[in-house]
């Protein structure tokens, strides 16, 4: 890639920094160039968020149809799959497998739940009615 | 306490911390690009059965931790590294190092990471930064990939250096012994080293997942991607792959443009060799990533989307696996100078 042909479309990262790039100078000599960002790339984060909102739309309408507890929205809400929420609660995966449905969920000691939210970074009134604050 | 220590943009992480921490004891000589190519950086795999975010597991660079082992130890310079199970050891290890005026790498997840814009915010925990200081309740840190040096409190770096999931840093901190001084003759060596390394993991690795045989075979595997999982998904799996390729850190082309500027400056080190003109196919296999990753968001922007199209993306990756087996093939056969 030659220096100027390093792309100045303007994606999220942009907003915060530039990113260095490596490409060459009219003779060939390869220097440093700094980038606002890349249309491409900037779509293909963007393919990436949308397939997470489906997801996320999904996992709603599972736990409002009660086939699901209020875990699964968040889990899917914060990207986690069962073993990384495993990994920041301390449970089993099988345990985490049993508060996603909803009869058991609804059971959870306050101890529990609060180990949920202190993982999803949320408080216990928000995991429980699926409210989310932007943050 | 503060350690006098200037932050130096990179394009990726850990060769720019690896640059960034040899600043001293090698008079700068050390650049990222050359941590980049001593530490054998670049790679290619596509690990079957493992999904990530669900899609693809594809990398473009080796191991995290392997840049900045691999170069200090082909420097010969001693290496610090340490893992812990309790936060508040790590965090007392950290302002030990800090007391006695290192500055040190940590290995930290990007979820919580607050000055990441949200949208770069994954379960990602091979990201590297450096700290330099503690002033007041907050710690000085140096990402490489930010323009600017930053700070973290104690319970924001605590959760990053805690992060958890797959290679969870464990507080992982590390950082080069103060030693003698990086000669020439050191760096010379490690070039040699460096290649040598790269040249056996892009072409030697056994099965077809890993190194030149591993591009061939994702090549073919895109192919029959639109047929196997309808074009969303496929749109979806190619838009993970360009990410994996081009998102920060790479230098762009997959970091086959970094790779490139290694030879150029390895070239200085070892005229004769032909490491000038090996790196010109290196700039040619970053442009023709390039030019698969507009292929590839032609496909996920909804643009273009039959099978003539994946076809064209496959025979890409076909064309850029020879393209890089001849390049390497030629950094195999040098008889150094």
């Amino acid at each position: 890639m030659k220096k100027d042909e390093v792309p100045q479309d303007l994606g999220s990262l942009g907003k915060i920094t530039k990113e260095v790039c490596y490409a060459t100078d009219s003779t060939g000599k390869y220097v440093t160039e700094l980038s606002t960002g890349w249309d491409v790339k900037t779509k293909a984060l963007d393919v990436a968020w949308e397939d997470i909102a489906k997801r996320i739309a999904t996992a709603k309408e599972r736990v409002l149809n009660n086939h699901a507890s209020p875990l699964l929205f968040f889990m899917e809400y914060r990207l986690m799959d069962i073993s990384i929420l495993a990994d920041y609660t301390g449970f089993w995966k099988w345990q985490i497998k049993r508060h996603l449905k909803p009869g058991v969920f609804n059971k959870l000691s306050n101890q529990k739940l609060q180990k949920y939210a202190e993982a999803f970074n949320i408080k216990v009134e928000d995991l429980k009615s699926m409210t989310v604050h932007e943050d | 306490m503060k350690i006098e220590f200037e932050h130096r943009q990179a394009a990726h992480c850990e060769s720019g911390v690896t640059s960034n921490l040899l600043r001293v004891s090698s008079n700068s000589k050390i650049t990222e690009p050359l941590a980049f190519g001593i530490g054998a950086g670049l790679f290619f795999a596509h690990i079957p059965f493992i999904k990530i975010n669900n899609g693809p597991a594809i990398a473009f660079r080796t191991l995290p931790g392997h840049i900045f082992n691999r170069t200090c130890k082909s420097l010969g310079i001693p290496v610090i590294r340490k893992k812990f199970r309790s936060k508040e050891k790590a965090e007392a290890f950290l302002k030990e190092c800090l007391d006695n005026g290192h500055p040190v790498g940590c290995q930290v997840g990007v979820y919580y990471l607050p000055y990441f814009p949200k949208e770069y915010r994954f379960h990602f925990n091979a990201h590297n930064l450096i700290v330099y200081g503690k002033e007041g309740g907050n710690y000085l840190v140096s990402d490489p990939i930010m323009e600017n040096a930053t700070v973290l409190d104690s319970y924001q770096l605590e959760r990053v250096r805690f992060a958890k999931g797959a290679l969870a840093p464990k507080g992982h901190i590390y950082f080069p012994e103060k030693g003698a001084d990086i000669t020439d003759e050191q760096i010379k060596q490690a070039i040699k080293n460096g290649i040598k390394k790269n040249v056996n993991s892009m072409l030697y690795i056994p099965g077809s997942f890993a190194g030149v045989a591993g591009i061939k075979s994702t090549g073919n595997k895109i192919k029959k991607w639109r047929d196997k999982l309808g074009l969303q998904k496929a749109g979806s799996y190619l838009a993970q792959m360009v990410r994996m390729q081009e998102e920060i850190g790479t230098g762009g082309g997959g970091f086959r443009y970094i790779y490139a500027a290694f030879l150029q400056e390895a070239d200085s080190y070892l005229p004769g060799n032909q490491l000038a003109d090996i790196s010109v196919m290196f700039t040619k296999a970053g442009d023709l990533w390039r030019t698969a990753a507009v292929q590839a968001a032609g496909i996920y922007k909804g643009r273009i989307g039959s099978q003539e199209d994946f076809n064209t993306m496959g025979d890409y990756l076909l064309e850029i696996a020879e393209i890089e087996k001849s390049a390497f093939l030629a950094l195999k056969k040098i008889k150094w100078q």
